[in-house]
């Protein structure tokens, strides 16, 4: 009780140790990357926690998107609540390609972060829901955001893609870390 | 499979004090997570943090963008040019935040710190930014920037790190 609990709060309350473990990690080289893929991803979890920093090599600042198992289908949806230093403001996004995910910037030395909650991923009665905490700042500009994502199949969560908007590809040394929590 | 999320340390606050420092933290993590419990001694406030290796960075380089709801209304408000990160809040009566370090032992970036975080009036996300590449292996928290209100006793710091593969 006690682990599924703590599991469904993460980030928001500490996870007991030994029930949090690392199951894959990605780093982007030199070259950057368009896309960032978790593949074969054990059902023996309870819920998934991915925790990156990333980073834009192209020209502009950028948003990034998850997709699960390859659907590339208007299942998505997603809700957003974002402050960005001035006011607070709410989103949507409903019968999408994608799960919108966090900003990125091409600022040499400012990493974007974010931890995306994927709950009861490998649960074939029920949709699939996400939550992310995520942002950026920059010393006078910047971003924190809350998001609610949803994707519209029971199958189980087997592998995850986090791509690029556009041309401003994952810059190097960006990282993507998946963790598995046990339920 | 390896543990990769695991305890460093845990302070309670034995009698009411300003601050507390974390130091010679390992490096043999990925990110930390910083959970505070408890209460301060006067009110709303932001909980004031700096970090640094060996010793805390005092400079003007801490930045926070918050994003906050009071059962009324939500606001996003900034702080910049700061020497103090402000990451979460605490009040007289309670106040619970997890902080999260992400890369923290890089040494080619600036840091940034995520915060959740929620007193008796209000609840908050923060993201702050230190504008310094040392890893970090100290941080110290203060109940306010002035260091004139304390934690109050029985307040709890509990420091984890988590480890990727």
């Amino acid at each position: 009780m006690l682990n599924n609990i703590a599991g469904v709060l993460a980030p928001y309350v500490a996870t007991p140790t030994g029930d949090f473990e690392s199951i894959q990690t990605t780093v982007v080289g030199a070259g950057g990357a368009s896309s960032i893929t978790f593949s074969s991803i054990p059902s023996t979890y309870k819920n998934l926690q991915i925790r990156a920093i990333l980073r834009s090599a192209g020209a502009s600042n950028a948003s990034s998107s998850m997709q699960f198992n390859g659907d590339t289908a208007a299942n998505y949806s997603s809700h957003s609540l974002t402050g960005d230093g001035a006011s607070a403001s709410a989103g949507a996004s409903v019968s999408a390609s994608n799960i919108g995910g966090v900003q990125y910037w091409t600022n040499t030395s400012l990493f974007s972060t974010e931890i995306i909650d994927i709950l009861d991923y490998a649960n074939t009665n029920k949709y699939k829901t996400t939550r992310m905490l995520a942002g950026v700042d920059g010393n006078g500009s910047g971003y924190v955001t809350l998001t609610s994502g949803n994707w519209r199949s029971t199958a189980a969560i087997s592998s995850i893609v986090i791509n690029v908007q556009g041309a401003n590809n994952f810059a190097q040394y960006s990282s993507f870390a998946l963790y598995g929590i046990k339920g | 499979m390896a543990v990769t999320y695991e305890p460093i340390a845990t302070y309670t606050v034995p009698s009411a004090q300003a601050s507390y420092t974390f130091t010679s933290i390992s490096q043999a993590y990925t990110d930390l997570v910083l959970v505070v419990s408890g209460s301060n001694s006067s009110g709303d406030s932001q909980i004031s943090i700096q970090v640094g290796n060996g010793s805390v960075n005092t400079g003007t380089v801490y930045s926070t963008t918050f994003m906050y709801g009071n059962g009324t209304s939500a606001a996003s408000s900034r702080d910049s040019t700061q020497s103090w990160a402000h990451v979460a809040r605490l009040d007289t009566t309670l106040g619970n935040s997890i902080i999260q370090f992400m890369n923290y032992s890089n040494t080619t970036t600036y840091k940034t710190i995520l915060g959740r975080g929620n007193d008796a009036t209000l609840t908050m996300a923060t993201v702050s930014l230190v504008r310094d590449t040392v890893a970090t292996n100290t941080i110290k928290l203060q109940a306010n920037d002035a260091g004139s209100i304390n934690f109050t006793t029985g307040t709890t710091f509990t420091l984890y790190g988590i480890k990727a593969a």
